[in-house]
């Protein structure tokens, strides 16, 4: 029988991989919002709003979600992250705030008229800086050794999250998202031009997704040490590395030749074994290397409490979620698309 | 400005900003279901024009919330860590239950927001319905852990540290659910008043237009009900803080002395000098009969407590005044809605009715946000009343002051878009001729 501190471990784990897919997803599409050129512009910038349009502030909760269960079930290492990371996560939060609202008064407004272009910059330009800053964070995270008692304020306060692993793991994480967004946007439209310029894009970042991988791990040989020994000295590690490998070859070529379905499948699974060998490999550690999923949890009863609750809102959440899919993405997420081959 | 100040300063600027927002939310789905049932029963193309109209301004106070929401489940933690540490074992599952009321709010909004066409009539309502459950299960559980911060259960101290913690107590802990009754209520109040305000403006430019004069009964009739209960359930709330906080009611009702048969006081400036108010006005027993049922009752003084336990109190004094002030002109609005409605049979021919609603738009919100003025300064200097000191709970992070200045900026703008984007959505107002010819508005392209 696992404890209750290993089940919400993996909660958050997973809770954080549904917020990279979806919410992630949202984000990578405002990057290309920003990145639009050409004759196709105003057709790229309709596609992605309407893409995101129902589901945005769905796929946010995640996130919520991950912070919520981090409070409840491991309070010390909620209140080091916020205390070390401020800065980042209140650069985070702003660019959250500014993303959702310059979304909502572009979308949600009863003109249509200039100042609509302004509320795109912001919300392209915000959707460009957040994954960064959430990369950051948890990259910070993984490399850990928050100062305790630290003697100025640029070792409490910037050193830990201002060092080469936290910043690449940023433009990974940034680079990531463009990736599942782009494979994503494929199959929302039927326009074929638009298919095909989100292919090469789609190509493009998971080339650039995987030279950013490798660079993480070479930083983290000494960047992150832990998580580079879990990945480069294990037999699970080596398979890992070899699978995510093959698997950004497989969706290439699957990309290559337009298999819409199956490249976003690819891209979706990519995405979820890179989280998962992260959150493996950093297990059981929350911040290395003095809080882990044990030193800092709750006492139990709270535990038992938050699991029952959590399975008990995933039996609301679950249908919900699939009902919202359907309703919205219909046949684009659940049905092999005949199209897409010819 | 001190680090501790600004903290608190930060805290009270995004709780004040987002509660506007999440009372919208709150409330403004229960209307516009209202509005699309009454479509779906009479067939009349009106009502659902209204609920088109309402949804499509809801939205953007929704994103407002939500982004302005995650804003707050961070700033507890990068403004009070210590507090969250302290908390989280205890009060925190109240927050993963809104977590997941949250999401349910988040989905079916989606679906109610673009799924006019998508869904079926009844399962479309049936998705309004489900946002406003949501919604008000978000506000009970969010306000019944501030409830625990106030009252604070569920856990004894052992060694300086909470031990034998019992969440579910510390969830049903004596402030929360009386707190949760009147806060709903309060969202219920001050948006009815404030929709019906703006119906009632552009009434009074084209008094026969039916889309305003559906809209308005509907908003009318949700407001007046939450503002003639919204006194009862704030007596009960008052005599719990009497029971539990007696210190925090010393503050709200001026009482400074411990006194049998208090007397009501109204107005009045604190001179913390001399430690006694200036100018009130007092009637004689009134307060002990209030929260006693009895004349001679007794109420405990400020006096009876170390004065480094007050709170501010001209602060608090000021803010429960206000509350209570506006609290009593909207019941008297309230039953002056019923005397036309039931008297005069048409609501709509007093103009000068209609002009005291379009003066009335901003009066729920400045007492709901006086009431958490009151409630929250009022808990000072305690975060956890007791046991945890707010100036213990701060970061030990510095410059906040400048955290403080750019949050104030970034509302300041959000406020001055969302005020401006409500005017263009007034002035697009439907007119008889669109009325006639619903379209697709309200679907987003």
């Amino acid at each position: 029988m696992i404890g209750y501190e290993t089940i919400l471990g993996i909660v958050l784990l997973l809770a954080l991989t549904f917020y990279a897919l979806m919410g992630g997803a949202d984000f990578g599409a405002g990057v290309w919002h920003l990145l639009a050129r050409g004759s196709t512009r105003r057709d790229q910038h309709r596609l992605i709003g309407e893409a995101i349009g129902p589901i945005w502030e769905a796929n946010h909760v995640w996130l919520i979600l991950v912070v919520t269960i981090l409070f409840t079930a491991f309070p010390p290492a909620y209140a080091q992250v916020s205390i070390t990371l401020h800065i980042p996560l209140t650069l985070l939060l702003i660019g959250i705030v500014l993303r959702g609202s310059a979304y909502a008064f572009r979308h949600y407004d009863v003109k249509d008229d200039d100042v609509h272009l302004r509320w795109d910059q912001l919300f392209a330009a915000s959707s460009l800086i957040s994954p960064v800053l959430l990369g950051i964070i948890l990259g910070s995270v993984t490399a850990g050794h928050f100062p305790v008692n630290p003697e100025s304020f640029y070792e409490g306060f910037v050193a830990p999250w201002i060092q080469p692993f936290p910043l690449v793991m940023g433009l990974f994480t940034l680079v990531l998202f463009t990736y599942l967004a782009a494979t994503y946007l494929i199959l929302e439209t039927q326009d074929e031009k638009l298919q095909e310029l989100f292919r090469k894009r789609a190509i493009a970042s998971v080339l650039i997704a995987g030279v950013l991988e490798e660079l993480v791990m070479l930083l983290g040989k000494t960047g992150a040490p832990r998580l580079w020994g879990e990945l480069s000295n294990s037999v699970w590690g080596g398979i890992l590395q070899i699978g995510v490998g093959s698997l950004t070859l497989l969706a290439i070529g699957l990309l290559f030749t337009r298999q819409y379905w199956w490249a976003r499948t690819c891209a979706i699974v990519q995405v979820t074994i890179t989280i998962l060998a992260w959150g493996v490999a950093q297990s059981p550690y929350l911040v290395p290397p003095y809080l882990t999923i044990f030193n800092a949890s709750s006492p139990e009863v709270t535990l038992r409490l938050i699991v029952i609750a959590l399975f008990t809102g995933a039996l609301l959440l679950f249908p919900s979620l699939f009902y919202l899919f359907r309703v919205f993405k219909g046949g684009r997420l659940f049905e092999v698309s005949k199209k897409a081959d010819g | 400005m001190s680090n501790l100040l600004a903290a608190r300063s930060l805290m009270a600027m995004s709780l004040g900003f987002h509660i506007i927002f999440a009372i919208i939310g709150v409330a403004m789905p229960l209307m516009m279901v209202i509005a699309e049932w009454r479509w779906l029963k009479t067939g009349n193309e009106v009502y659902l024009t209204i609920a088109k109209r309402w949804a499509k301004g809801t939205a953007i106070f929704f994103a407002i919330g939500a982004v302005t929401g995650t804003v707050l489940s961070f700033q507890l933690g990068l403004l009070w860590p210590k507090f969250m540490e302290f908390a989280g074992p205890i009060i925190g599952l109240a927050f993963s239950i809104e977590g997941f009321a949250f999401f349910t709010e988040a989905i079916f909004l989606g679906i109610y927001l673009y799924g006019w066409r998508k869904v079926s009539p009844r399962a479309h309502l049936a998705a309004g319905g489900v946002v406003a459950l949501s919604g008000i299960t978000s506000g009970v559980v969010v306000v019944l852990a501030n409830g625990w911060m106030n009252t604070p259960r569920g856990f004894t101290m052992i060694d300086g540290l909470p031990a034998n913690i019992d969440p579910i107590a510390a969830l049903l802990n004596p402030s929360g659910v009386l707190q949760a009754l009147h806060m709903i209520t309060a969202a219920f109040a001050a948006t009815g008043f404030a929709v019906a305000g703006i119906h009632a403006f552009l009434l009074l430019r084209q008094p026969d237009n039916t889309f305003h004069q559906g809209a308005l009964k509907i908003a009318l009739a949700v407001g007046c009900i939450s503002a003639l209960f919204q006194p009862l359930n704030g007596d009960f709330l008052a005599k719990q803080v009497a029971e539990y906080q007696p210190i925090k009611l010393a503050a709200f009702e001026g009482q400074v002395h411990t006194q049998n048969g208090a007397p009501f006081r109204l107005g009045g400036i604190w001179d913390s000098e001399k430690e006694a108010f200036d100018y009130i006005l007092e009637i004689p027993y009134a307060l002990s009969l209030m929260l006693h049922m009895d004349p001679h009752g007794q109420v405990i003084g400020l006096k009876d407590f170390p004065k480094e336990h007050w709170p501010p109190i001209g602060v608090v004094r000021t803010a429960f005044q206000i509350m209570v002030l506006i609290g009593v002109i909207m019941m008297a609005l309230a039953l002056w809605a019923a005397w036309l409605t039931f008297k005069t049979k048409n609501l709509f021919q007093s103009r000068m009715f209609l002009k005291a609603l379009v003066l009335s738009i901003p009066l729920g919100f400045i007492a709901t946000e006086m009431g958490w003025v009151a409630t929250e300064v009022g808990r000072q200097p305690w975060v956890v009343v007791g046991y945890l000191k707010t100036a213990q709970a701060v970061t030990p992070m510095p410059g906040i002051s400048i955290s403080l200045i750019f949050f104030a900026g970034l509302y300041a703008f959000l406020a001055a878009i969302v005020v401006w984007l409500m005017w263009r959505h007034v002035a697009a107002t439907p007119t008889q001729f669109e009325m006639a010819h619903p379209s697709d508005e309200g679907e987003f392209k």
